[in-house]
């Protein structure tokens, strides 16, 4: 059985003011899919991943995620579609309990079954054992990451949206975030956007890259295939950082 | 609409924990409290020599030592507004927490409303309280139960001043919907507030002057410089604040300020009429001010929203 396309995108086209940010951008998403969604910075990938949230409003181009326009019913696809990020912001004097009680509520989640999802998403990102309870400026930027992923487990996301989640982290700390991102494609069948600049790890924990350079996805498909497609042999023998390297000095 | 409750009860709960708040609040309550005070010694000293009528509204209206209650809220009751908003927006947009709230099934406006609203809330909280203590110590100074009517110019007067520094978080909240920094937003917001509490009475009167420069000679322009200053000074939303409740507060004046200096006979004949006017008449005397005010807050308040809906979210 084919994977179901989750997110889909056709000559999707941003124009802010006079320049191009995304050009005539086409690609899809399956279920349960890790994609890595790199390309240097100014590329496009925000704007494209904002586009598809509907927080901002295509040039021209269709979009669709799980089937519903994001353009036309944004609340709808924000319902169902969690965001992290670059820099992600926290309201420092909430503790992560509190933090994320606030975002149940935002969604419209029920108190008791807001509280029985807080209990399973700590523990589910080993935030549960604080006692007493931290304040979110305390964390390191680990567990803020953390935190970040236990809000889309609240909302039950079905699609997320994930900018650098690793950036800035310790060896460690980035183990543990891209275990969490492996099970959540794997266990909750989430679709993962994936869009970082650390090719290392998104080698290791990708199905399948886009690499776009200046608004356009310049290659789109598994790592293996691209390696062969522009050195004609196995990814064996080239990183990911070679490959990227190559499209990026060609485009 | 989804979300803003959720939204209002995290503002409230930030604002109620702010030292901010409580340091405003202790501010405001030690001034109201002296003052309230140094009236009702006074109401009490001359208790005998004279009985005007509405003792208990001069808790409110009579200056203590420098200043009666009405006046002070006149004066810093915009800070109050000011402090309240001026961060509102931009310090979300620092902390990368308004895209996060953004990226939540909610519409954009809720955050906005939700936002005015808790301010609105917090300010009507203030305002009753301070009321409320005020007029306690009335009770126990005076000794004189307030009559119904003297309730109801209290509580008008309490839904002007909330309506009024409302304004002022309406226009400290559009600055921080488009100044990037705190620092500049409360800058910008200080600003206008001097620039209306010193700088329109005076450039009123600049302007009278020049419109009218034969004053002292002809009393038609004399009495046509006044009344350009009446209208000019209007411009200021404090002037139109002061107008709006003295009257509704003070039931012996007839309008909202006096006007050119009587001639003898005319003033007798006004003493003849100086018994309090009736409540409703009262209200219609400011009724123009009133809707002023109600306009300028929602002129105010509906300009932030749309510059706050038309923002790009790319930068915020």
């Amino acid at each position: 059985m084919m994977p179901a396309p989750v997110v889909v995108t056709e000559d999707l086209t941003k124009i802010y003011r006079h320049q191009v940010a995304v050009d005539h951008l086409s690609f899809t998403v399956n279920e349960g899919e890790i994609f890595g969604f790199l390309g240097p910075n100014g590329a496009g990938k925000t704007t494209t991943l904002l586009m598809l949230l509907g927080l901002t409003e295509p040039t021209s181009g269709r979009a669709r995620i799980l089937d519903i326009d994001p353009a036309r019913e944004p609340i709808k696809v924000k319902a169902k579609v969690g965001y992290l990020q670059e820099n992600m912001g926290f309201y420092s004097d909430l503790t992560a309990r509190q933090m994320l009680r606030f975002v149940a509520d935002l969604n419209g989640i029920g108190r008791r079954e807001a509280e029985a999802r807080i209990d399973r998403a700590l523990t589910e990102v080993g935030l549960a054992d604080e006692d007493p309870p931290k304040k979110i400026a305390a964390f390191s930027r680990g567990m803020r990451q953390r935190l970040g992923i236990a809000e889309l487990l609240i909302k039950d996301a079905r699609v997320a949206f994930l900018d650098e989640p690793t950036l800035g982290l310790d060896p460690d700390a980035t183990q543990r975030i891209t275990d969490l991102i492996r099970r959540l494609a794997r266990e909750q069948r989430m679709t993962i956007l994936l869009s970082s600049h650390q090719l290392h790890q998104v080698q290791k924990i990708c199905n399948r890259v886009g690499i776009m350079i200046r608004g356009r996805m310049v290659a789109n498909g598994p790592i293996d295939q691209l390696a062969r497609e522009k050195f004609g042999v196995d990814r064996e023998e080239f990183t990911l950082e070679e490959i990227y390297m190559k499209y990026f000095l060609e485009g | 609409m989804k979300g803003l409750a959720a939204i209002l009860n995290k503002e409230l709960a930030d604002h109620f924990a702010s030292h901010r708040f409580v340091i405003l609040f202790a501010l405001i309550a030690m001034v109201s409290l002296i003052t309230a005070y140094m009236v009702g010694i006074k109401i009490r000293e001359v208790e005998g020599q004279l009985k005007p009528q509405f003792v208990f509204l001069l808790l409110f209206t009579e200056p203590g030592a420098m200043f009666s209650l009405v006046q002070f809220v006149a004066f810093f009751g915009p800070l109050v507004g000011l402090i309240l908003g001026f961060d509102s927006i931009n310090r979300e947009r620092n902390e990368g927490t308004l895209s996060k709230l953004l990226a939540q099934p909610i519409y954009r406006d809720v955050v906005i409303n939700a936002k005015f609203l808790a301010g609105v809330i917090l300010i009507g909280v203030m305002l009753l309280s301070i009321v409320l203590v005020i007029t306690g110590l009335g009770l126990v100074l005076v000794g004189i139960v307030p009559g119904a009517e003297e309730i109801w110019r209290i509580f008008i007067y309490l839904v002007i001043s909330v309506v009024y520094i409302a304004f002022w978080l309406g226009a400290a909240i559009l600055f921080s919907i488009v100044f990037r920094s705190t620092a500049t937003s409360a800058l910008a917001s200080l600003a206008v507030w001097i620039f209306f509490s010193f700088f329109v009475t005076i450039g009123a009167s600049i302007l009278a002057n020049t419109l009218a420069s034969d004053a002292e000679l002809n009393p038609q322009s004399a009495a046509r410089k006044v009344e350009w200053v009446k209208y000019v000074v209007l411009a200021s939303p404090m002037e139109l604040y002061s107008e709006a409740t003295a009257t509704v507060i003070d039931p012996l004046r007839k309008s909202t300020r006096s006007t050119l200096p009587l001639g003898p006979m005319e003033a007798i004949s006004m003493t003849r009429f100086s018994g309090p006017l009736p409540l409703a008449q009262s209200i219609l005397v400011v009724m123009p001010h009133i809707i002023s005010l109600i306009a300028i807050t929602v002129i105010c308040f509906a300009l932030s929203y749309t510059v706050f809906m038309r923002q790009e979210i790319r930068s915020l």
